[in-house]
């Protein structure tokens, strides 16, 4: 279970990283909007290209409770397993 | 990387056919979005073909958000990316305002306002997950200055160039240019039903002394549509033989 946290967050340090953003800085406790500095614009192109990256749907309503990479992580973990 | 397609609403006839010869004749493949003249926006298709490029023509009335949804959807699958999206289709249904009922104002802001911000909308995606896009709506003189008989029309215009300056600003970083085109009189269907007395009372007041062509009004529009206007968003260009001079 950990590991697969882990890999979906490996996958969010990449994608971030092309927005030059540091890996280091993208932990479980960080806040997307204070932390990594990612407006509702951001939010939605990050949520794109996971979608992308792990062949799901995350429609926008899903994305009011992500506060921090922690909650988008959960939220991408459910939507593979429901998937699966 | 797959293709990029334009998408063009409207483009079975007048100034939408125009910018859709205007894309293709730039290799981009076409997607014609009609809402009731099948017949016609075939022929634009045949025009493209002719001009050796290719597309599609797919049927969305703009005003219902599920029919934009399945053009849309059917173009990404048949085309790819909608990367250039030009909101053009539009009515009409001039009367003075103190007789115009509510259905004429609905209809006209439905499917010129409405239709616009609804096909921005759904294209945006497609255009942040490409990280490149270029919309342009198409407003009207109609809506820099006023137009007497035509007050539905006018507000829908002057509510298209406000949408477009202010989603300019919100996907400025995205390498997303979001500019409209305003043209004056120019000659299609929709001014030929002015009827002679009015074209001529109108055309009296265009410096130029003659109505536009909408290959003059695609010029613009496919310039907005490339990599050279690529600093301009938020624009409104007007294209009016001089008439807002």
């Amino acid at each position: 279970m950990d590991e697969k946290r882990n890999q979906i967050l490996e996958t969010m340090r990449t994608q971030l990283s092309e927005r030059g953003i540091e890996g280091d800085k993208v932990q479980f406790d960080a806040t997307l909007a204070q932390d990594l500095g990612l407006d509702s614009l951001d939010t939605v192109e990050m949520t794109l290209g996971l979608e992308e990256s792990f062949g799901i749907e995350i429609p926008d309503s899903d994305l009011e409770n992500v506060a921090t990479v922690g909650d988008a992580v959960d939220l991408i973990q459910r939507k593979l397993a429901v998937g699966a | 990387m797959s293709e990029q397609a334009a998408l063009v609403t409207g483009a079975s006839r007048g100034i939408g056919r125009a910018v859709a010869l205007a894309l293709a004749a730039e290799g981009r493949p076409i997607a014609i979005n009609y809402r009731s003249g099948a017949d016609e926006a075939k022929e634009t298709l045949a025009m493209v073909e002719e001009l050796g490029g290719r597309g599609i023509c797919v049927q969305a009335d703009v005003t219902d958000s599920e029919q934009i949804d399945r053009c849309f959807s059917e173009v990404e699958k048949e085309l790819g990316a909608v990367t250039v999206l030009v909101n053009n289709a539009g009515v009409r249904a001039d009367g003075l305002a103190l007789s115009m009922t509510d259905e004429m104002w609905d209809r006209v802001i439905r499917t010129n306002l409405f239709g616009t911000f609804a096909c921005s909308r759904r294209a945006l995606r497609g255009m942040l997950r490409t990280r490149w896009g270029r919309i342009v709506n198409v407003s009207s003189i109609a809506g820099i200055q006023g137009s007497p008989g035509q007050a539905n029309y006018s507000a829908a215009k002057a509510g298209v160039v406000g949408f477009t300056r202010t989603l300019a600003r919100e996907v400025a970083a995205k390498n997303i240019t979001v500019n409209a085109v305003a043209p004056g009189l120019v000659t299609t269907e929709l001014t030929e039903t002015l009827g002679e007395k009015r074209l001529a009372e109108i055309t009296s007041h265009v410096p130029q002394g003659r109505p536009g062509t909408p290959e003059e009004v695609a010029g613009a529009v496919r310039w907005l549509c490339g990599e050279e206007a690529g600093y301009m968003t938020g624009s409104v260009l007007t294209l009016d033989g001089g008439m807002s001079a």
